[in-house]
């Protein structure tokens, strides 16, 4: 989707500021927004790239106004509703009903520090070879889905160079949709400077991307 | 980029501000409809606020300038080598590690969210998460950096590492002349946040 988030080259938002000292935290809602996040995540109803996707679908306005908890929180709310465990006028009194639906799991307590180590890997076998190989020359496709997807606007129609075979992992375009989950090689893949950006780019610098097979073809 | 929030500093009267009503609110209702537990979220807030940053990358930094062997093992598999020191999992699930030469300086950013070596480096800052940085890093890289003071040799490269899948870049600073004999303690001591991400060096006085 070519929305607000997908900000690489994009201008005149200014310079860099970072916060001297920053804390972890800005807020105690900072932590619940962090912590429900993480927790109802673990429910096991959605997948990383469909929460990801109600990010992203935010009005951009709204997105590039928000801080990221706040992109989090209206997110969640989303996600939320749309798999049926809150209702709109739940969220709106802050009063439960009744009625609920079951969630796979429920995240204990003293289970969080095994599941955070755990982590959720997202390499699965890979069912065919792989298609490129380190050094390949390829060709980024040029595409613009209404759905998520992984391939920035800037790097679409790129001419770049395969440095590494990553492995087989899951697919975000198809998953962040509710599909069943499938998995594609993965590569990273490195663009010049000047292939990106053309004469407005740093002839010394190159870029890289994480790229799944099917956004690439043989150049 | 907003993130801070203090005109509001009511805290010990009740009011609420109309984000902290909303987040309690929605933390209430995922309790009592039993889909949180409080404890979870508890432990989730402790582990990054308390155990869980860039110290851990610190060590794993220094521990690759002063153990050659260990340092082929983080650059030949990122995962497993940072595992060794017991960090791994949730955000860091595909480590790599990003060896600065001076040859080549990395420079890591998530110009598509806010994708970040969790298990090494913590929670992300809010300049990472914001757009000034996701949308400057991959056009302007040494205009980036000259916003956070950092000028590179004439000369040395700028690689630029795009989170767009679920791998995690941790950069590897060069090891700075006059730290000879240091222990991997005190080495550990001079690497800060910013040299692990790639806008800023190690410093022989400064941490952030």
């Amino acid at each position: 989707m070519n929305s607000g988030h997908d900000l690489g080259g994009q201008m005149a938002f200014g310079p860099v500021v970072p916060e001297p000292n920053e804390p972890v935290f800005h807020d105690d809602w900072e932590k619940r927004v962090l912590a429900i996040n993480v927790a109802a995540g673990a429910m096991g109803a959605w997948t990383i790239d469909e929460i990801r996707h109600h990010r992203e679908s935010l009005p951009p306005a709204q997105y590039l106004s928000s801080s990221y908890y706040e992109i989090w929180l209206a997110a969640l709310d989303k996600v939320l509703l749309k798999h049926g465990f809150l209702t709109s006028e739940e969220l709106l009194s802050g009063k439960p009903a009744p009625e609920r639906r079951e969630p796979k799991r429920v995240l204990k307590g003293e289970e969080v520090a095994t599941v955070l180590r755990r982590g959720f890997p997202y390499e699965r076998e890979a069912k065919a070879p792989a298609r490129f190989a380190i050094g390949d020359s390829v060709r980024t496709i040029v595409m613009h889905p209404q759905h998520h997807t992984r391939l920035p606007r800037y790097a679409r129609g790129k001419q770049g160079v395969i440095e590494r075979v990553v492995g087989c992992h899951v697919f975000p375009d198809t998953g962040s949709q509710g599909l069943p989950e499938t998995a594609q090689w993965l590569y990273t893949v490195v663009f010049t400077g000047r292939e990106l950006w053309g004469r407005d780019g740093d002839p010394n610098s190159t870029v890289s991307i994480e790229a799944w097979e099917s956004y690439l073809e043989p150049a | 980029m907003s993130g801070h929030h203090h005109d509001h500093d009511h805290h010990h009267d009740n009011h609420f501000t109309a984000i902290e009503a909303r987040v309690k609110a929605l933390e209430t209702l995922m309790v009592e409809k039993g889909y949180v537990e409080p404890a979870a979220l508890d432990a989730i807030v402790e582990t990054y606020e308390t155990r869980v940053g860039p110290r851990n990358g610190a060590r794993v930094v220094a521990k690759a300038w002063t153990d050659p062997a260990f340092a082929e093992r983080l650059k030949a598999d990122g995962t497993a080598a940072v595992a060794e020191l017991g960090y791994g999992g949730r955000g860091g699930e595909h480590i790599v590690a990003c060896f600065n030469t001076p040859e080549q300086h990395n420079l890591i950013v998530c110009t598509l969210c806010s994708c970040y070596p969790w298990p090494v480096l913590g929670l992300p800052p809010v300049w990472y998460k914001s757009p000034p940085y996701r949308a400057k890093a991959v056009i302007d890289p040494r205009g980036t950096l000259a916003d956070f003071g950092v000028t590179l040799p004439e000369g040395q490269r700028i690689r630029v590492w795009d989170s767009t899948a679920e791998t995690r870049f941790i950069v590897i600073p060069m090891r700075p002349a006059g730290t000879e004999g240091w222990s991997e303690e005190k080495l550990a001591e001079i690497v800060t946040r910013d040299s692990m991400i790639g806008t800023g060096l190690p410093s022989l006085e400064a941490q952030s």
